[in-house]
């Protein structure tokens, strides 16, 4: 992956660089030392690391707003971080830049029921959000299934998603309002508890902006009460385009699942290999879980279960106790360390209109015998958010650059079926290159020309997002400035 | 091309028309809300159509001058919606004309299911437009997930056309429901009003519309039949305590109460006030004349006696308010940082600041 040749201006006055950062936080919170910024060399991409200049963990807004005031004046790029488990590199590193971590700032500000929102400091953790409501029982939808980890911070950044999202939204559609300081070290806020201030939504745009356009120190966030109860189901199916045809036609129906999970041949045997969730033999799995009160759940199971059975269903499940349903989700849930378990893999993130998805399912499947990597799909169906994992072997020579390539022509497949590159995860650097698979050089224009708004040296989170072509003239124009 | 301006019948027509004005272009929709900008009128309702449908996938692609009617009544036919049931201004205001896709997209247009499902921008999956040096752009797409790239289509939702014109809106939409059922509750004052909506909207029932007009506050819930009565008969055991309840499955309750039947002729100013629920009530109290809230209590419907001062009257409130009725202008959030950024986005979209100039973005 190439990365921005480094500014040597910068690397070379590292020195001065640390000392005024200690004059604007505790010794404790500047990293500086090359044994510990390795740290902080890599997100969850681990194949590509950097070490960065330095690394800072600021207390507060304040904090942030004098570090990004202090590196914009002397050029250094900062890369933001919110709990570094981005599957996309959009927390990597580049050599010259200072690595922006938001960990520490963790704590809940508000709590209002009556209003249903939270106002937290953007360094805690997803799930912690829903723990700090969960008394009442209230919580907060998006799910990203890093969620134990994940920081609210960088789940604004990637506009994060999860397995629910079919009924309750993505990050963008819970997020009221934010606090959020530009590199020159500017603090905004943005809505609140009230709802859509009229005009131009900056708020829509920084949300999803993977930490480019500012750095959101504080968010509130929509809390809504937990269903009385939720219970999931299974149908397996002798074909793929038969599971996607059960899909489409819930939906028509007009059930709305919290979820529907697809998990192919491939996918079940190694997760039924690890897990031993004792799935049903068969080429497609539906994990499809309904919620409500008891008598609103049967409902919508008897339905589900009308349906899927007009496509010839190989056997269809319902949990009939607490048990039941952990054994159904057992499979789905550890699908990923099951993969994890016998190869290396990469996990793409491509979405597709749901009625494209046994072409695009045979095309995986074409692609995967072309370059002989063998691959699973294990996806949320319901929003036709894809993600194939490509089976391969980081010690074998090759084997890495291969399961790249193949990775690309299969987000291009997304996108030539009507799709996109990414659904939940983020471009990062992973995806940089193939943006303009997606978009016109008009398209890529209009996007950069929100950066050099908000970022006219472009020095935040540099060498995302964009292919570095496409960026090269803005950034040596940044540097001339400078 | 029509006698009062503009009419581009396609994309590269408008990128056309765009590239070659010298002068302030005021855009349209189905000119549904009145007042416009300075500069010559361009329409775009001869971009018409439904380009895609896909009951399945709960995806609609249209041309941005497709009235809503004709969108609605594609989805009806699958028996599905638009989730988030938009105002239809010609009631409040009497004007002529059809609501657009283009229209409620550059306005973020949200009914009372707001509260619930989300506001018209969150059902916008994909947006084209053409900026203000003729660029035709594309952002977003038709798939639910999506986060390849900023998101234009936010950005500009809401922006009333001052950055881009639209000339095609992917939208998510919804399953109609089976039936309705809304608890009118008989309420001692709006302070209680509030309360009960926010008990409702605080439930495990899903509350699809919370507002209140005239001491009554309402509840809605929305699904299959079963369902409906399952928690519309919580709903009534939680808020007995606030006062009488009258159950009913008319839904004209709320598209009155969506399109402000009850000051259609009635004289005076019409505000939109967004407040936190808990300070629509305060916002009642300050205001003369009559007032609706929506949104659980965080939109205030407010018609107040023509030329009433309504910032002074919401000083040290958090919000924003917009005269949506006579010359009361907007106010409220954006501070200097904010609306340099805003300029700064015009400036970037728009240099020549042709696109609906004497509009506010």
């Amino acid at each position: 992956m190439e990365m921005p040749q480094p500014d040597s201006t910068v690397l070379a006055k590292k020195d001065r660089i640390v000392s005024h950062l200690l004059r604007i936080l505790p010794a404790d919170a500047v990293i500086s030392d090359p044994a510990e910024t390795r740290a902080y060399e890599c997100d969850a991409l681990t194949a590509y690391r950097c070490p960065p200049l330095a690394a800072v963990l600021p207390s507060s807004t304040q904090e942030v707003s004098a570090i990004l005031k202090l590196c914009h004046a002397e050029g250094v790029p900062v890369v933001p971080r919110g709990s570094g488990t981005s599957l996309a590199g959009g927390a990597l590193p580049t050599a010259d830049s200072v690595i922006l971590g938001v960990a520490r700032m963790n704590g809940v500000l508000e709590t209002d029921y009556d209003n249903r929102f939270i106002r937290v400091q953007t360094g805690r953790t997803n799930l912690s959000v829903t723990g700090a409501v969960e008394e009442e029982d209230f919580f907060y939808a998006p799910d990203p299934s890093s969620q134990l980890a994940c920081a609210i911070a960088g789940n604004i950044a990637m506009n994060s998603g999860g397995a629910h999202c079919l009924k309750y939204g993505v990050t963008t559609n819970n997020l009221m309002g934010a606090t959020v300081v530009l590199m020159d070290g500017t603090v905004i806020e943005l809505g609140g508890a009230h709802l859509d201030a009229p005009g131009v939504d900056l708020l829509g745009v920084i949300c999803g902006s993977e930490g480019q356009l500012g750095v959101v120190t504080e968010a509130t966030l929509r809390i809504l009460h937990k269903p009385e109860g939720a219970l999931p189901m299974l149908v397996g199916f002798d074909s793929n385009a038969t599971a996607g045809a059960c899909v489409a036609d819930i939906i028509k129906a007009g059930v709305l699942p919290v979820a529907i999970e697809f998990m192919d041949r491939p996918i079940l045997q190694i997760a039924e290999n690890f897990a031993k969730a004792g799935y049903p033999d068969c080429e497609a799995l539906l994990v499809i879980e309904v919620e409500g009160s008891d008598v609103e759940i049967a409902d919508q199971l008897a339905r589900i279960t009308a349906i899927a059975q007009t496509h010839n269903p190989v056997e269809i499940r319902q949990a009939g106790s607490p048990s039941e349903s952990a054994a159904i989700w057992l499979g789905r849930k550890s699908a990923f360390g099951a993969v994890g378990q016998v190869a290396d893999y990469m996990c793409l993130d491509g979405t597709i209109p749901v009625s494209e998805l046994p072409k695009v399912l045979d095309g995986i499947q074409a692609l995967s015998e072309k370059y002989g990597l063998k691959v699973g799909n294990v996806f949320h169906a319901g929003d036709g958010n894809m993600h194939p994992l490509i089976m391969f072997d980081a010690n074998k020579p090759g084997d890495l650059e291969l399961c790249e390539a193949m990775g690309a022509d299969i987000l291009r497949l997304c996108v030539e079926v009507g799709g996109c590159l990414t659904g939940e995860h983020g471009v990062g650097i992973e995806k940089r290159d193939l943006m303009v698979d997606q978009y016109t050089p008009a398209d890529l224009e209009a996007q950069m020309a929100v950066k050099d708004v908000f970022d006219p040296a472009w020095l935040l989170n540099p060498a995302k997002v964009f292919p570095l072509a496409v960026t090269a003239s803005r950034r040596a124009l940044a540097i001339a400035a400078q | 091309m029509a006698l009062d301006g503009m009419t581009p019948r396609d994309e590269s027509d408008l990128a056309e028309a765009i590239r070659s004005t010298e002068g302030g272009l005021s855009v349209s929709g189905g000119g549904t809300r009145g007042g416009r900008g300075t500069g010559a009128n361009l329409s775009v309702r001869a971009m018409r159509g439904v380009r895609l449908y896909e009951p399945g996938a709960m995806t609609l692609v249209a041309a941005a001058g497709t009235p809503l009617s004709e969108i609605e009544t594609v989805l009806a036919s699958e028996g599905q919606r638009l989730a988030f049931e938009p105002m239809d201004h010609r009631v409040l205001l009497g004007t002529q004309g059809d609501p657009t896709l283009g229209g409620v997209y550059s306005t973020n247009t949200s009914g009372p299911r707001r509260i619930q499902a989300g506001a018209m921008r969150d059902f916008a999956l994909g947006v084209r437009f053409v900026d203000g040096m003729g660029n035709i752009v594309q952002n977003g797409g038709r798939v639910m997930k999506n986060v390849t790239g900023y998101d234009l289509v936010k950005m500009l939702a809401g922006s009333r056309g001052t950055l881009g014109v639209v000339t095609e809106v992917a939208l998510k939409v919804q399953p109609a429901p089976e039936t309705l059922c809304t608890l009118s509750i008989s309420v001692a004052d709006p302070v209680e009003g509030v309360r009960a909506l926010s008990a409702a909207l605080g439930s495990p029932f899903d509350v699809t519309g919370a507002a209140f007009a005239n001491g009554l506050a309402h509840v809605r819930v929305e699904g299959f039949e079963n369902s409906v009565a399952y928690r519309a008969g919580q709903l009534k055991d939680r808020l007995s305590g606030f006062g009488e309840i009258t159950l009913s499955s008319d839904p004209s309750l709320w598209a009155d109460i969506r399109d402000l039947r009850m000051f259609s002729n009635v004289d005076g100013d019409v505000w939109k006030i967004s407040v936190k629920p808990s300070d629509g009530p305060v916002v009642m109290a300050r205001l003369p004349g009559d007032a609706v809230l929506d949104w659980g209590g965080g939109l205030v419907w407010a018609c107040v006696p023509t030329g009433t001062d309504v910032a002074t009257a919401l000083q040290g409130l958090a919000g924003h308010a917009t005269c949506v009725r006579g010359n009361g202008g907007a106010m409220g959030e954006q501070d200097s940082a904010v609306r340099s950024l805003i300029d700064g986005l015009k400036a970037k979209f728009d240099p020549r600041g042709i696109l609906n100039p004497g509009v506010t973005s």
